[in-house]
């Protein structure tokens, strides 16, 4: 059994435990805002915070997050203990941004870590830290667009506790190897 | 008012998530030859209508054609809505299931707006009609002094309105006028049509609540992953299943009944693994060990073929249409251009890879899938199971948001899997595919060559144009001897050349297939488009004429150009060519527009340069410009413009969305798009090692709409074809490298 804290509350998974997190989250828990597009860590469809942290669900095994926080898709708009939706959702409906939205979930769980860790990020700040997730649709133009805006608004970032310690300038994309290093470390 | 009191319609009602005392208007399309009917028996048990009007005046719109990230379940019921003269804010729309009494749902070749714009303002037509007629009766006074606003019908002189809601009992009773009795409003008089509506799936994406077909939940449902032939036409001699069925979670090993040349639509047959996790299901496939007969097909190399196509496209072909003598004439080798273009295979790569759940019980089914042909599925499906003509209705096919399709979706190979599956396990199936799945058993754009002869005339035009192509036919699926694409695929972009030319030879040629071709994304458009983009552009050149002059001077006097005329039996995308002309005074206005917003003709620092193209497709208009710099054998994009006449506009935000889109999808095509074969087998396997555009090669994007009140044209695909020949002809303009084969990273960095 292992205990997680999902979307601000605690919850037990009985799974196997190198089963990946997106799976978990999917067929276990039907919590299917988070997307499969390749399981291999290339698309960022399956995005989903670790502590904060832009995670590729996909390639993280639900063994190296136990007794951490996760966040999803439809934790988002809670993270800052706001009823309303963060400011990433608010401009990504602003600038409709989506096609197909397929990959939209992982888009705006990797924009809120960048705005997380980088509160006004540049434009090459925001192109280096979204080149791991894929849009076919070709929605680039106004996840950039977007980012901005959300970026000038300042429900993202407002609350101190939110403001992570930045280990790098930027997002991190961990893949299990590194977690379980870090896991072992602490 | 009194609400409409029936017990099974109140069941019907239930069903349909909508409230009783509704007026519900069901009819089919084309509705030349039906009649609609308002709230009959037939109706309480199927979603086959269109409007339904409830007692608090909420509209229900049903939208029939599939949502694949173009916006069509907004502009649906968006045409609707400005016909009945609705509120937006008080509309909601209800997807339709796979059934014919709609008539067309096939959502594939641009089609939804530019063939069902007019049967589909019939609709909201009809129902306002009739709302307007029950207000009439009502106030005891003449139709004609009766006028829907709204929501409202309000009488002209007194100004007393009743709402939609109130009338909608009254209407239900009423017997729907013919649809082409029924005015249409003007286009003067639009009020949603060509304004920016609220998107009907935005708000559910953004939280993550959009239901897509790998998202489909059933209880005592198994997940299923297939190891399919690595060949085409290839079949399991044997397998074991021994160390699969010990991983836990692994309920059963199946394997799918082969399958055989032609191969259709049909599944790739192979070895299921179902699971109650998608895990366990994927860690049970690594575990299997299949003996493969790998047939005749395992010899295949892309790489040589495509050079045999680029031979093949230098021999004279067989005929597709003729004008004057090419072959008469003594070419003068210092004003003649010849070049020979080859594309590889390319896939769709849909962010979601395709899906579907089905539950079979006996002769029943019901299916839950993304597709963009939900009764072309439901006929497989019918086919599948056996059923009889008339039991195709014991089909029930849902059909769900695609996660992307760009023509993927439109075979139900993933549809038959899932009903196989769900059939053999006796219990709910979802067949999920994982993306080397998608990338390597997938429906290709055709590996292709094309090849463009032309001398320069004295007047800064050319004549004597040859054009050819070589390409394995999409036939192919349903005819193992079709080697000639038919006149529909050889309309895309190749017979249809719209220059002012005395003498001209389009010719094609008989290729073998290999693997399983497909429509990708604007289809055969992608390669002739690409091919007479960059000889156009290679004729400037070789002219010393800009390309913008080249265009102008190829294209001629303002005229509207028919390809009958040449001989060739132009289906014009099953539009009347009075209606959607090839209009010579379009496509110059387009390329002067983009021409001029991009300002291409500008001097620009060394190392840059612009390129420009153009292509008439799915009855839209569409230029491409693109600037790029090389330096250091590396190609960086700088900037690209669309600009689009694709007739009237509905939804202008979506159209932009495409065309944005559209760029995007060219410039992977345009830079690293391929598919390679080696030994039969397709070499790549993810995103790794089969790329497409990331965020950090998207260059400023501009998109120019042209205002137009003629007949809509199509927008999901057009955007595409001119965009790969702007890029390459950048590259030209650039660094004098001619790229005349694709991907462009086969000899820069991109």
């Amino acid at each position: 059994m292992i205990k997680i804290t999902l979307n601000n509350k605690p919850i037990e998974l009985d799974v196997d435990p190198q089963m990946p997190l997106l799976y978990a989250l999917r067929d276990e828990l039907q919590l299917t805002g988070t997307k499969f597009g390749c399981g291999a860590g290339q698309c960022g469809a399956c995005t989903v915070h670790l502590n904060g942290k832009a995670i590729r669900s996909c390639i993280t095994p639900v063994s190296v997050i136990a007794e951490q926080e996760i966040t999803t898709i439809e934790g988002l708009a809670d993270i800052h203990g706001t009823t309303g939706e963060s400011a990433v959702q608010v401009a990504w409906r602003e600038f409709k941004v989506p096609q197909c939205g397929y990959c939209q979930s992982g888009q705006m769980m990797s924009a809120a870590a960048l705005l997380k860790e980088i509160p006004l990020p540049t434009d090459e700040q925001i192109i280096e830290h979204m080149q791991g997730n894929i849009c076919r649709c070709g929605t680039y133009k106004r996840i950039k667009a977007a980012i901005k805006s959300a970026a000038n608004d300042s429900s993202e970032h407002k609350s101190p506790k939110d403001k992570l310690a930045a280990t790098n300038n930027g997002v991190e994309i961990f893949d299990a190897r590194q977690l379980a290093n870090e896991k072992q470390g602490a | 008012m009194k609400s409409i009191e029936n017990v099974s319609r109140r069941g019907f009602l239930k069903v349909a998530g909508i409230a009783s005392g509704s007026f519900v208007l069901g009819m089919s399309l084309p509705l030349a030859t039906a009649q609609a009917k308002s709230s009959t028996s037939a109706l309480m048990h199927e979603l086959n209508f269109f409007v339904s009007i409830a007692s608090d005046s909420m509209v229900t719109l049903v939208c029939h054609r599939s949502e694949m990230g173009q916006g069509i379940r907004t502009s649906v019921p968006q045409i609707i809505a400005e016909e009945l003269e609705a509120d937006w804010q008080k509309v909601s729309v209800v997807q339709a299931k796979a059934d014919k009494k709609y008539g067309s749902q096939g959502t594939a070749g641009s089609a939804s707006i530019r063939n069902h714009f007019t049967s589909i303002r019939q609709i909201g037509a009809v129902a306002r009609d009739m709302l307007e007629l029950a207000a009439a009766n009502i106030w005891q006074v003449e139709r004609s002094s009766v006028k829907a606003q709204k929501h409202f019908v309000v009488h002209n002189t007194t100004g007393e309105k009743i709402s939609f809601g109130e009338l909608a009992s009254h209407a239900a009773k009423l017997i729907p006028p013919d649809s082409k009795t029924v005015t249409l409003k003007s286009n003067a008089d639009f009020s949603l049509i060509g304004k920016d509506v609220k998107l009907v799936d935005l708000d559910d994406i953004v939280v993550g609540k959009a239901q897509y077909a790998q998202d489909i939940q059933l209880p005592d449902m198994l997940i299923a992953t297939i190891v399919r032939p690595p060949v085409v036409g290839g079949k399991v001699i044997s397998f074991d299943a021994s160390d699969a069925l010990k991983i836990k979670g692994v309920v059963d090993v199946i394997a799918l009944k082969p399958r055989s040349i032609p191969v259709t639509t049909n599944p790739l047959s192979g070895v299921a693994v179902l699971a109650n996790n998608t895990w366990a299901a994927l860690e049970g496939r690594k575990k299997l060990k299949i003996k493969w007969d790998h047939g005749d097909k395992q010899h295949h190399d892309s790489n040589l073929f495509s050079k045999q196509l680029a031979k093949q496209v230098n021999q004279q072909g067989e005929k597709v249409a003729t004008k004057g003598d090419v072959y008469a004439h003594t070419y003068n080798k210092n004003n003649t251009v010849e070049a020979t273009y080859t594309l590889p295979y390319i896939n769709h790569s849909p962010m979601e890879t395709p899906a579907a759940t089905a539950v079979v019980n006996g002769k029943k089914c019901t299916i839950w899938a993304g597709t963009q042909n939900p009764q072309w599925a439901k006929g497989n499906v019918a086919q599948e199971l056996g059923l009889a003509k008339d039991e195709h209705d014991n089909i029930e096919l849902n059909v769900t948001l695609m996660g992307g399709a760009f023509g993927r979706k439109s075979k139900a190979d993933f549809i038959i899997e899932a009903v196989e599956l769900a059939q053999a396990s006796k219990r709910p199936v979802k067949v999920i595919w994982s993306r080397e799945d998608d990338i390597q058993h997938g429906f290709y754009h055709s590996i292709s060559a094309n090849y463009c002869k032309a001398e320069l005339t004295t007047k800064g035009s050319a004549d004597h144009w040859i054009s050819r192509n070589a390409y394995p036919p999409i036939g192919w699926l349903w005819n193992p001897d079709a080697k000639v694409p038919d006149d529909f695929q050889l309309a895309l972009g190749f017979g249809d050349i719209p220059f002012a030319l005395n003498n001209l030879s389009i010719e094609k040629h008989a290729v073998d297939s290999f693997v399983r071709p497909g429509w990708v994304r604007s289809v055969a458009c992608i390669n002739n488009g690409f091919a007479l983009g960059s000889f156009v552009d290679e004729l400037a050149v070789k002219a010393k004429l800009s390309t913008r002059q080249m265009w102008m001077n190829l294209l001629g006097d303002n005229r509207h150009v028919d390809p009958n005329d040449n001989g060739f039996k132009y289906s014009n995308y099953n539009l009347d060519l009075k209606d959607h002309p090839i209009d010579t005074k379009r496509m110059k206005d387009l390329i002067n527009l983009i021409s001029d917003k991009a300002k291409v003709e500008d001097k620009l620092p060394e190392n840059q340069g612009w390129g420009i193209s153009f292509l008439r497709s799915f009855g839209s208009f569409v230029a491409a410009a693109t600037k790029v710099e090389v330096v250091n054998n590396k190609v960086t994009v700088l900037e690209m413009h669309t600009a689009v006449d694709c007739g009237i506009v509905v939804t202008p935000d979506r159209v932009k969305a495409q065309m944005e889109g559209a760029m995007i999808f060219g410039l992977s095509i345009a830079l690293m798009g391929e598919i390679s074969v080696k030994e039969g087998k397709v070499e790549q396997s993810n995103f790794h090692d089969s790329p497409v555009t990331r965020i950090n090669q998207v260059p400023e994007l501009y998109v120019h709409i042209v205002e137009s009140d003629a007949p809509p044209g199509g927008i999901g695909e057009p955007g595409v074809p001119p965009v790969a020949p702007s890029i390459t002809n950048a590259i030209f303009h650039a660094s004098k490298t001619r790229i005349r084969d694709l991907p462009v990273n086969k000899v820069f960095t991109v």
